[in-house]
């Protein structure tokens, strides 16, 4: 699908928490096809701070509507000052980005699982899933109880599983403790990763281990997002590929992790 | 009517003056779906060595007020690779297309140039004597006279059609290297490459570049540039092509009033993948305001 530079207007701010939030941004024209698994860039106009474009996981797509939702956690510069964002305001994008999440067998158990704000593709994917198999388990780490958002909306469209560092939700431990880890992994026919690098790999040892299909969503640092800078790169079997146009999914096979 | 026209010389003739930035805009295709390269006077793809390069590990990348670091380290499949799989694919546009080339070697320089010559779609090509990104080579040709004199004569020898010399601005005085550029037959000048700098992570008390240092681009070297660029305009009687932090129109128009006949745009690619269509458009603008017909009237137009 071709790439285009869009202002879209900001629908809707949704505070989550005080970390995360969730922007609604409505194309003025009808939304070019998005897939699971991409993303798009922002150009923080508002931050003097802020020189290069910020890449954001597509969360959720809504035809109809026009609109695309991302959800976003602020960490520095770019992302607090996209929290300052108004209804009505315009910002400055690039999409569809990247490559996107391969789908699986008609009726195959899947698992997704997304740490901290790499939860965000997830959303989309489940619902890009829900006419292909009803077996969709979600599981969703965190660190403490009060990062665990989105909840309700993750169990529309999946079996929601938990994992807290802190043990306030859901089972105690990192998502690679979860009971559904040792007893139904060998049933998942695919998995689907993104969060913190520790933990992809984390989950990719796992899914060596048991023979399991995993893809990855990566979040390398890029400097253009569209291929022609070269600076996004990972390793893999074939030498270096770009993260934000030959992935950001990659199969773990391919990765030299 | 005002025409944009500009000659930089043996055959070298730009539609208009804006160029793009070898190594941000790969190899001008991926930008198929934001622009119409036919709009810009010309491309120049990525830095292209003789043989396949891997480049520096990750993190080649750091952002930094104003523009960014790099440490690409000229990742590119060899120049045996472009002329097969990628030539095909630029034959096609009507905007001139230059090939930046680098090298480890006199002989790489003069090899990987051989296989350019002949390709009637290849308009040019920007010897890159100045990447601070690897280990041997690039940088160290053009930082001494004595060097940059010998790879482009050697280079000369081999290449009928428009050598363009890309100089580096980590230098004493550029003037010197661009004089040895032009004295061995160099047929334009393009300054600057990216200027060596370096930024650290003071929580993991480690540096964001796996190479600790890297090239500095963006707005944060444009006083840099343009000064190189007016003090290079004013000691070589050969063209000069000034890049270095252009961002928009007005910056386009200072490097040209400096003495640049053409320019190039490279790190604002990547924050607007259709900035070089605008600049066209915004020099046009700007001529016409001020009445001027011809680019021969804007280049070098500065009033002491
Ligand atoms: C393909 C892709 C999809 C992404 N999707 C989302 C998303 O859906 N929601 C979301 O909140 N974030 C997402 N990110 C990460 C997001 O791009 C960064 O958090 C953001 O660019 C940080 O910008 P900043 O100016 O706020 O902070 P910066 O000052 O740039 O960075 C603050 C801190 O975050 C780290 N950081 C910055 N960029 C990244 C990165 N790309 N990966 C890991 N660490 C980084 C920096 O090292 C620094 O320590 C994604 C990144 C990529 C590459
Ligand atoms: C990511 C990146 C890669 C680059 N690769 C090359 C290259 O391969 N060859 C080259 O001559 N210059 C290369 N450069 C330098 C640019 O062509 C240009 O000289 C420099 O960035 C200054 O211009 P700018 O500020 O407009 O980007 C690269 C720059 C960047 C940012
Ligand atoms: S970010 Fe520029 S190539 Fe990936």
């Amino acid at each position: 699908m071709n790439k285009t530079v869009q202002r879209l207007v900001v629908e809707k701010k949704e505070i989550v928490n005080k970390d995360n939030f969730i922007l609604s941004l409505k194309s003025p024209v009808p939304l070019v096809e998005v897939q699971a698994g991409q993303f798009l860039s922002i150009n923080v106009e508002k931050s003097k701070d802020v020189f290069l474009r910020r890449p954001f996981s597509i969360h959720d797509v809504n035809y109809g509507n026009n609109t695309l939702d991302v959800l976003i956690k602020s960490v520095g510069p770019g992302s607090a000052a996209l929290k300052e964002v108004e209804v009505g305001d315009l910002v400055d994008t690039i999409f569809p980005l990247g490559n996107s999440f391969t789908m699986p067998n008609k009726g195959e158990k899947v698992l997704l699982v997304g740490g901290g704000v790499g939860i965000a593709p997830m959303l989309y994917l489940a619902k890009v899933l829900q006419p292909i198999t009803s077996d969709i388990n979600i599981l969703l780490g965190s660190r403490k109880g009060e990062d665990q958002i989105l909840l309700d909306r993750y169990a529309e469209v999946g079996n929601v599983l938990t994992t807290t560092e802190d043990g306030m939700v859901g089972e105690k431990g990192y998502v690679t403790d979860h009971s559904f880890m040792k007893e139904r992994l060998q049933d998942v026919g695919r998995i689907y990763c993104c969060g913190p690098e520790p933990m992809m790999k984390s989950i990719a040892k796992l899914a060596e281990e048991k023979q399991v299909y995993c893809e990855v969503s990566l979040e390398n640092m890029m400097g253009c997002g569209f291929g022609v800078c070269l600076c996004c790169v990972t390793d893999t079997h074939e030498g270096h590929k770009c993260v934000c146009s030959d992935g950001p999914i990659f199969n773990i096979a391919d990765l030299k992790w | 009517m005002v025409d944009l026209n500009v000659d930089l010389g043996n055959g070298l003739v730009l539609d208009n003056p804006v160029l793009t930035a070898s190594g941000t805009f790969g190899y001008g295709t991926e930008f198929d779906d934001f622009i119409d390269l036919n709009r810009l006077g010309g491309f120049v793809v990525k830095g292209t060595t003789l043989h396949h390069r891997e480049g520096n590990a990750y993190p080649r990348m750091a952002e930094t007020p104003s523009g960014m670091l790099n440490a690409v380290g000229l990742q590119n499949k060899g120049v045996k690779y472009f002329v097969d799989q990628i030539y095909p694919t630029l034959t096609k546009y009507q905007s001139k297309v230059i090939v930046n080339v680098s090298g480890s070697t006199i002989e790489d320089y003069v090899s990987c140039t051989e296989y350019l010559e002949g390709l009637d779609g290849i308009d040019a090509i920007e010897l890159n004597i100045s990447c601070p990104n690897v280990k041997e080579g690039g940088m160290a040709f053009g930082t001494s006279c004595a060097s940059a004199e010998k790879v482009v004569a050697a280079v000369r020898k081999v290449y009928s059609k428009h050598l363009m010399v890309k100089l580096s601005p980590n230098v004493t005085d550029i003037t010197e290297i661009a004089r040895s550029a032009e004295a061995s037959g160099a047929d334009s000048v393009s300054l600057i490459n990216t200027i060596l700098g370096m930024a650290i992570d003071t929580n993991r008390r480690r540096p964001l570049l796996s190479t600790v240092t890297g090239g500095l681009s963006g707005p944060a070297v444009k006083p840099v540039a343009l000064r190189m660029v007016w003090q290079v305009a004013n000691s070589v009687n050969i063209p000069v092509v000034g890049l270095g932090g252009i961002m928009n129109a007005q910056d386009a128009v200072e490097f040209m009033l400096a003495g640049a006949t053409a320019v190039q745009l490279g790190t604002a690619n990547f924050i607007d993948p259709q900035v070089t269509v605008k600049v066209v458009e915004g020099i046009e603008v700007y001529m016409k305001e001020h009445e001027m017909s011809s680019t021969k009237d804007l280049i070098g137009g500065l009033i002491l």
